[in-house]
């Protein structure tokens, strides 16, 4: 095509584009303002009703649990797909583990980045379960949390090398952690089913406002996907170091 | 709204544009985990605490080292 022609397209699109932004936009509600009733309902009720103070954490674990277990499995299938993908083709084989090839052996990693990462190490572990564990309390839950746990267990790659990150951290054993985390959630709901008569009913005790151990079933369901999405992550993380470090074409080995 | 706000929503219409005009993945790779964390200082300003802490595990630390880890896969085959 042109140069003429390409513009052409360019610019058609570009108002296109801006004319459907400038409709959109136009009936979005005033800055700060809340046009549905749903949000000052709980942000009112929550605390009473659940004892939960992160009411936030009150409607995605429990008014609104459902959705979450749903999107507690899309990140569960997104990651079995990443491992199918990336399981050792055919034509692919598996090094015996050690960091790179020695024809593009990166530096080695520096003794600031080995003191820092090991370092971080502890804190970031301690960090990731007080977010896990204070989820219906403060912000933070099982996602934030999860995610800052598998970061802690990435920094032990950081800082030393990816065998001792497959040792502490097995592929089966995140695999199994991974489906047995997601079911929970299942069995959560499923008992406050039998219990209470609706799925993911909150049927256990609520305790006191403010305690760790309260909410009911909040801080159980945020243990539950909290090990889901560490394991998820650091499956993702260990099947891509996997294909950056171990899997090598046959004929270039 | 506050100055705190315009200063921040500034910050990221900056840092997203400079995420564009980056064009090597490498740099490019940074620049979107910058953008990635002042995105989460953003939703933090605007009284999103929990969203804010999403962001940042992912915008700023588990989407930067998805691309570096492809692209360490991608330059090693290039080679």
């Amino acid at each position: 095509m042109s140069r003429r022609g390409r513009l052409f397209v360019f610019v058609a699109g570009a108002l296109g584009i801006s004319a459907l932004f400038v409709w959109g936009f136009s009936g979005l509600p005033d800055f700060g303002v809340q046009p549905s009733v749903y949000g000052e309902q709980l942000s009112e009720r929550a605390v009473d009703e659940r004892h939960a103070t992160n009411v936030v954490a009150a409607t995605t674990f429990d008014y609104r649990g459902l959705d979450t277990m749903i999107e507690e499995f899309i990140l569960f299938s997104a990651v079995i797909g990443i491992l199918l993908l990336l399981r050792a083709q055919r034509d692919e084989e598996e090094d015996a583990p050690h960091d790179m090839a020695e024809s593009r052996r990166p530096l080695p990693t520096s003794d600031a980045v080995r003191v820092f990462g090991l370092g971080l190490i502890g804190p970031t572990i301690l960090f990731g379960t007080y977010v896990v564990a204070h989820g219906h309390l403060t912000p933070g839950g099982g996602f934030q949390g999860g995610v800052v746990l598998a970061s802690g267990l990435l920094l032990v790659y950081l800082a030393g090398e990816f065998l001792s990150f497959e040792r502490l951290a097995p592929e089966k054993l995140m695999e199994a952690t991974e489906a047995v985390a997601a079911w929970t959630y299942v069995a959560v709901g499923l008992a406050g089913l039998v219990a209470g008569g609706l799925f993911l009913t909150n049927f256990l005790p609520l305790g006191r406002i403010g305690d760790v151990f309260s909410a009911g079933m909040i801080p159980l369901i945020n243990v539950a996907v909290a090990l889901e999405v560490a394991a998820a992550f650091v499956l993702l993380s260990d099947e891509f170091l996997e294909q950056a470090v171990l899997v090598r074409k046959r004929d270039r080995s | 709204m506050g100055l705190l706000q315009i200063i921040i929503l500034v910050l990221v219409a900056l840092s997203a544009t400079s995420v564009v005009l980056t064009r090597d993945p490498l740099p490019q790779s940074m620049a979107a985990s910058f953008y990635g964390l002042l995105l989460g200082i953003l939703f933090f300003i605007f009284q999103a605490p929990d969203v804010a802490l999403s962001q940042i595990v992912v915008g700023a630390v588990a989407l930067p080292l998805m691309i570096l880890l492809a692209l360490a896969k991608t330059r090693g085959r290039a080679e």
